[in-house]
């Protein structure tokens, strides 16, 4: 797989393709399986991604704690704010109903961590709801976002643990973002440029989950996430361009993660994890998961 | 390397890519060694697997694993009713295996029985699903589920890579790596064979049969 996103930009607008077709000639080399095989496998993931959404949005399931759930159906139904009736609020409800799924030991699909899940399917899907995008568009977005998230993941971490929640929802945002820009028809420098956008908004994010559980705030880190990736994708299509290349941002993720304190790596030793009411809910809902 | 598909996927039961998806998957690979659900199994948790583990259902992933309950089975969540309903004494500690960097925080001793087998492994949980086994039996390994593998101790005898080799090609299946290792000079070996095609019982038959090959098992892909 490419190594940076220059280089896979350079690569997709010399020979005249899209990111997504670039990504999967490489992937189709390197793992010796043929493309139409590993598009089949992402529209697999894409039908598992529906599935979390629909079952999120609908479903009053709370998490193993309790501590999360419900909330996903509020934006659903609930009184009306600012962003009634926008692809905004469609996003958010659904990056909400994919990471309540998962806090309740639901199928989803792990993109690129469980931890990050809701973010991908959010964008994509919310903007599904308000535009008329073909199976097809959609698979190639999902083998963008593939793209950059293997960028990601070897320039610098797609682990919490290792980086902080920067290189989970963090990186979740930069996967969406570019992907959702291919999607409505932008440039694979817009798709760059959009990339950079959402992650220099998430830089120095830490992983400080209540109790080490994989709910709170990550449901609505996964929402606010989604917020960002959207916010990218207006700027890079109008035309903003970010001066600091997408490979430069993600290299300043990677080593802000290295120097991150092991409390704000998904210890739950420091940030909201070790607030008083964190630490309360935490002891008071582990006990309960523990009676279960 | 790095796959579009570790990327977007696995498809998985929540919450915790590592802490479940990859728990499931080191309950598989021990439950190959003994070649089905063990009745008897005790697993011992070290570090952030102990800490969380039950807040993101790691000892139901793993007893879901050992049961043959793949990540994206939604079995896993009632994986601990099962085991009691099947009545099979699965036993869970909580354990301290040695310091980072060298053991990574999500660790996990198996220690799995069946009829007459035995076997201990260890094996890790790296993020986002990936995995890594690095002891089966005391000896040192490296095993992630990528592919199919064939693990197997054997004397530690002139020519017996070549036999193997050449079984392994008659039965049309390709090696992607071969690793080897000894506790000590003319102890016995012990081989990891990573395979492309999934190796048919025969093909295990075949290697049991030679003389010198103490025991071998087939450990199915889990992932990748």
């Amino acid at each position: 797989m490419y190594h940076s996103l220059r280089e896979a930009i350079a690569d997709a607008e010399g020979r005249g393709i899209s990111l997504a077709t670039a990504a999967l000639d490489i992937e189709s080399r390197d793992q010796g399986r043929p493309v139409a095989e590993i598009r089949e496998a992402l529209r697999r993931a894409l039908h598992v991604m529906r599935g979390a959404v629909e079952q999120g949005l609908t479903g009053d399931r709370r998490s193993n704690s309790g501590l999360v759930g419900g909330d996903a159906a509020k934006l659903r139904t609930g009184p009306a704010g600012p962003l009634a009736g926008t692809v905004f609020r469609e996003v958010l409800m659904r990056a909400i109903a994919v990471q309540e799924v998962n806090a309740a030991m639901g199928i989803i699909v792990a993109a690129p961590t469980a931890g990050g899940a809701g973010v991908l399917p959010g964008v994509l899907l919310g903007l599904a709801a308000k535009h008329d995008l073909s199976e097809d568009a959609m698979v190639d977005a999902l083998a963008t976002a593939g793209l950059i998230g293997a960028v990601v993941a070897q320039r610098a971490s797609l682990s919490g643990a290792e980086g902080g929640c920067q290189a989970e929802t963090g990186a979740a945002a930069g996967m969406a973002a570019g992907a959702a820009t291919q999607l409505l028809g932008g440039t694979p420098a817009q798709v760059g440029h959009a990339v950079a956008l959402a992650q220099q908004g998430t830089l120095g994010l830490v992983c400080d989950p209540l109790g080490g559980l994989v709910e709170l705030p990550c449901v609505f880190r996964n929402a606010t996430g989604a917020a960002i990736a959207l916010a990218a994708v207006e700027m890079a299509m109008a035309g903003i361009t970010f001066a600091i290349p997408a490979d430069e941002v993600i290299d300043t993720m990677g080593e802000i993660g290295r120097e991150m304190d092991v409390r704000y790596r998904e210890t739950a030793g420091g940030g909201l994890a070790a607030t008083p009411t964190g630490r309360r809910l935490a002891k008071e809902r582990l006990t309960q998961i523990k009676r279960a | 390397m790095v796959s579009l598909l570790d990327i977007i996927g696995p498809v998985m039961v929540g919450p915790s890519s590592s802490h479940t998806a990859g728990a499931c998957r080191l309950g598989l690979i021990a439950r190959d060694l003994v070649a089905g659900t063990p009745e008897r199994a005790l697993i011992e948790l070290h570090g952030s697997f102990a800490r969380t583990g039950e807040g993101h259902g790691t000892d139901k992933a793993i007893v879901g694993g050992l049961l043959g309950f793949r990540p994206d089975d939604e079995r896993l969540r009632d994986a601990l009713q099962i085991m009691e309903r099947e009545g099979l004494d699965f036993r869970f500690e909580k354990t301290t295996l040695g310091d980072e960097p060298a053991v990574h925080p999500n660790t996990v001793r198996i220690t799995v029985h069946r009829a007459h087998r035995h076997h201990v492994m260890l094996g890790a949980s790296l993020g986002a699903g990936r995995i890594r086994v690095s002891e089966i039996d005391g000896y040192p390994v490296e095993v992630d589920g990528s592919h199919h593998t064939i693990v197997m101790v054997a004397e530690d005898i002139k020519g017996s890579i070549a036999r193997i080799a050449g079984l392994l090609s008659e039965a049309d299946l390709n090696i992607a790596t071969l690793r080897l290792s000894r506790k000590h000079r003319g102890g016995d070996a012990f081989m990891v064979i990573e395979v492309d095609e999934r190796p048919t019982d025969a093909v295990g038959a075949a290697l049991k049969a030679l003389p010198w090959v103490r025991w071998t098992h087939r450990i199915e892909k889990v992932g990748g």
